[in-house]
């Protein structure tokens, strides 16, 4: 069987990449691409912890095909810290301790991030919808809730 | 918040560093076992069986052998025969049916192909002939005079008189105080109740993992997420037949396990079909895989009988408590009887537990195991009572509550415990006197575990700049790093950060039991200290030679060594100084710790759940929650908050949503996070953490175990608010909106009673 070749850019660099055309977006992120960040938790779209941002939208990688990100510009947690420097969102996560076992962590940070870019001051509501599709089985969300509080009000300081 | 009772003070324990490993989980970088990838790796498939309870007939895997790409199938005659009676049975036929299939979703052969797409169309070939047998679905099922028996040995344990024919009871287990016909004499009041509630699983959200690389040699490395490495090893070693010492096994991270992860499903596979092959196969459940075949918690009838005095003085309980374990026998009956009237002085009681097989998954340990049903029954009971005496629910549990010297239920009396001082925590907090809005109901219900101590080894290795590497066999499932590099911290009076605390490997540190009984930051921690005390003493000698003092006149205080002697001043020596010159002055500095851990401080905790209800659909929504529990003392205070929070996150899930559904063959009908709901961010509000600290007497800190008992008062918690605000007593789980809303129309509409 073929591969199919794409093309698109991922954590602002261009990227290419060979795939099967059934293979999710998620395993050619982690078996083709090498970033390991996002995890498979459900293969369903149930648990978000393989949430990417694809062209600005915040999805599930399990549901999206491999060949549909041709063209696309993808962010993934291994995209948010520049440098040295961490996001404010995983800044606030290790400072209030808003994770335990991680497995979910980077899906998280990735959907809070989407949150925090399309609404910067969200109330505990807003961020608690905002982050209903994606699941926590260690924490409660009661640190994580307050991790992106703190992030907003770090991003909206400076 | 946090209530404290005069302790020491300390310089790093208590404080809250940011964890050693979270970098890496933050950025994405932290490599879980299904990140892992070795060169020429296979992907490996479980077959599984699609039947609840079937002899295996004939399996023909002649067809997938022959299929692209695929390099090794195995099944069951693959490995070495074992019969009951054998130490581990139940776990080697779980992991691979031999002449039986159990339940839905028993692994029946598994296959390793190139591509896990190769692997899985080869799977799909493994032709397994079956012969279909009555399923055993519930526990009337289960104990009918005419149910099919699902093992042919099972002789009930504990029976009396002894069993003489097999059936689905694998234990009885009784025990009694006191005499009950006299208690319940003296009772004024007496209400008996029954409860029954359905298997839910753990829902950790890594799905079980694991790669195996075995070489020519017959040596094998296994990768794995799991809560015991060293117990993957010998159950590996003894599925397999091999000796332990050719197989290492390295923890990789871990993506929860809340006691899931404490017995294993596919590292012997994995192993088995590497050894065949020849090549590093890897293996990842999907979601699916993961419901219908690990580790639920069990599902119970519950008949609980209690008698009080009108003062409300209980004076007798008697429990008749039945666990369903899944297809083997297991320990929830056990485990329900020694919790269900530990919390409270009931000088006169019998219980009774049986231990019930049924074709569903084996069961496996969820947070502090049976104990949360057993709470669930005996809270709300105590609800009811309160109500009927006219005594507040609080003032009932005060009054009843253990304390230090009471005798257990379990014969021996309690050490220091802070239960009194969990409920007065609650008690004092403003939610207990907070005013409620229209639909809302508050509930109140308390919570114990035993907590367990078993084998800790801990290393401690000094490097040569002054920093240290402490290396323990516990896997990390919630923040115990970072408290071991506290404890390390403290001893050593070094900064948390320049201690790097790793989770070493079965060939890098002594023997381990799982990480369960929430024993880590205990047993763990003994062992950290024990080697940091040994290291101490080495580093006392290493600077008494730098200085030509003796060791009896040098101290260790905060990382430095201190002359204390009369001969004139010495500078201190810090530990930089002293590992530099290491070599000079008796090589290395490293220090072991290993112990078997007593004493586990029993853990309580206390609950106040706010539930606001809609009567029109009967959809519940806890809109405030306050959890005291004590933790003797809190090493690292965010991640003790973590634990109790993340307790109480499942157990309000427990409470309201989460069920195992099967269909009348014993199919499973939602075996997904969509068709079975754990609670997501917009289902819970805060959670109000407060951490007691009743240190307990046999740590070197005052440590009690945190991670299990904040799973134990939600469910009742949330059935007394929920009666609070409707006036109807739910006594079946879940207590999801169709129940409640029967409930409430049965009660002739809303906040009737």
């Amino acid at each position: 069987m073929s591969r199919v070749h794409v093309t698109c850019t991922i954590n602002g660099d261009p990227a290419e990449f060979l795939c099967d055309g059934g293979q999710t977006l998620l395993d050619a992120l982690r078996d083709e691409v090498g970033l390991t960040g996002a995890k498979e938790g459900c293969g369903t779209g149930d648990c978000g912890a393989c949430s990417i941002v694809m062209d600005g939208r915040l999805l599930c990688s399990c549901l999206v095909l491999a060949p549909e990100a041709e063209g696309t510009t993808i962010s993934t947690v291994e995209g948010m810290a520049s440098g040295d420097d961490l996001h404010p969102l995983q800044q606030c996560f290790l400072e209030g301790a808003a994770l335990q076992c991680g497995v979910c962590t980077p899906g998280f940070l990735v959907a809070a991030k989407a949150l925090l870019d399309r609404n910067p001051d969200p109330t505990e509501t807003e961020i608690r919808y905002g982050l209903a599709g994606n699941l926590c089985r260690c924490t409660g969300y009661d640190k994580i809730v307050r991790a992106v509080q703190a992030a907003a009000a770090a991003i909206n300081e400076s | 918040m946090t209530v404290t009772e005069p302790k020491p003070s300390y310089k790093y324990v208590g404080t809250r560093p940011v964890r050693h490993d979270g970098l890496e989980k933050v950025t994405g970088r932290a490599r879980f076992a299904a990140d892992l990838n070795m060169s020429g790796q296979l992907h490996g498939i479980v077959v599984r069986s699609p039947h609840a309870h079937a002899r295996i007939v004939s399996i023909d895997t002649s067809e997938a052998e022959a299929m692209p790409g695929v390099k090794a199938v195995i099944i069951g005659d693959d490995f070495p025969a074992v019969e009951p009676g054998h130490r581990q049975y139940d776990m080697c036929i779980n992991v691979i049916a031999r002449d039986k299939v159990l339940y839905e979703g028993h692994a029946v052969a598994a296959v390793a192909a190139s591509t896990r797409d190769q692997a899985q169309a080869a799977a799909a070939a493994v032709k397994v002939e079956y012969d279909v047998l009555p399923a055993v679905l519930t526990i009337d099922q289960a104990l009918a005079p005419d149910a099919p028996v699902l093992h042919a040995h099972m002789m009930t344990a504990g029976a009396n008189p002894p069993a003489e024919e097999p059936s689905n009871i694998s234990n009885i287990t009784r025990f009694s105080g006191g005499e009950l016909d006299a208690g319940f004499a003296e009772a004024d009041l007496v209400i008996e109740r029954e409860f029954t509630t359905q298997p839910v699983h753990q829902g950790y959200i890594e799905p079980h993992a694991c790669v195996a690389d075995t070489g020519q040699d017959g040596h094998t490395t296994i990768w794995c997420s799991s809560q015991g490495h060293f117990n993957v090893r010998s159950s590996t070693a003894t599925l397999l037949g091999w000796e332990t010492t050719r197989i290492r096994v390295i923890p990789a991270e871990i993506g929860g396990g809340f006691g899931g992860k404490t017995t294993i499903y596919l590292e012997p596979l994995a192993v088995a079909l590497s050894a065949k092959a020849g090549r590093p196969v890897k293996m990842v459940m999907t979601r699916d895989e993961v419901f219908r075949a690990t580790g639920p918690a069990p599902g119970t009838k519950l008949r609980i009988k209690l008698g009080v005095q009108s003062d409300g003085n209980l004076v007798a309980g008697d429990a008749y408590l039945i666990y369903t374990n899944g297809a083997y026998a297991g320990p929830g009956g056990l485990l329900g009887a020694m919790t269900v009237f530990e919390s409270y002085k009931i000088p006169n009681f019998e219980v009774e537990a049986l231990d019930v097989v049924i074709n569903t998954a084996r069961s496996a340990a969820y947070r502090a195991p049976a104990a949360p049903l057993t709470a669930y029954a005996l809270e709300t009971m105590l609800d009811e009572l309160a109500e009927e005496l006219g005594i507040d629910a609080m003032d009932l549990r005060l009054k009843n509550a253990v304390a230090e010297g009471d005798p257990s239920t379990m014969g021996f009396p309690f050490a220091r415990i802070g239960f009194v001082e969990c409920l007065e925590a609650v008690r004092d907090h403003p939610h207990f006197t907070a005013p409620l809005g229209p639909n809302q109901g508050r509930g109140l219900a308390a919570g114990y575990w035993f907590n367990i101590g078993e084998s800790s080894s801990a290393t401690v290795n000094l490097n040569e700049d002054g920093t240290a590497t402490v290396v323990t066999g516990s896997p990390d499932i919630g923040g115990s790093r970072a408290s071991m590099a506290l404890m390390a911290a403290e001893e050593l009076g070094i900064d948390p950060h320049d201690i790097r605390p790793v989770v070493g490997d079965t060939e890098a540190v002594g023997f381990t039991d799982i990480t369960e009984g929430s024993r880590a930051t205990f047993a763990t921690g003994m062992a950290v200290v024990e080697a940091c005390r040994k290291m101490v003493v080495e580093l006392r000698g290493r600077a008494a030679k730098m200085m030509g003092a003796d060791i009896d006149d040098v101290d260790w205080v905060d990382g430095q060594a201190v002359y204390t002697g009369s001969d004139g001043d010495k500078d201190p020596l810090s530990m930089a100084a002293i590992c530099a010159k290491a070599k000079r002055t008796g090589g290395p500095l490293t220090a072991t710790g290993s112990l078997e851990a007593h004493g586990a401080g029993p853990g309580f905790a206390v609950h106040l759940c706010d539930v606001e209800v809609d009567q029109e659909t009967g959809v519940v929504r806890v809109v405030r929650y306050t959890a005291s529990q004590d933790a003797g003392t809190a090493i690292h205070p965010s991640y003790v908050e973590g634990q109790i929070q993340g307790g109480v996150a499942q157990g309000v899930g427990w409470a309201l949503n989460e069920e195992y559904i099967y269909d009348s063959d014993g199919v499973m009908e939602n075996p997904s996070f969509l068709d079975y709901r754990v609670p997501v961010a917009s289902d819970l509000p805060m959670i109000d953490a407060i951490i007691v600290e009743v240190p307990n007497p046999a740590h070197p800190y005052g440590v009690r175990g945190v991670g299990e008992t904040g799973i134990v008062p939600p469910i009742p918690a949330v059935a007394n608010a929920i009666y609070d605000a409707t006036g109807c007593r739910l006594r079946d789980l879940p207590m999801s909106p169709i129940r409640v809303l029967e409930a409430i129309t049965a009660n002739g509409g809303s906040n009737g009673s």
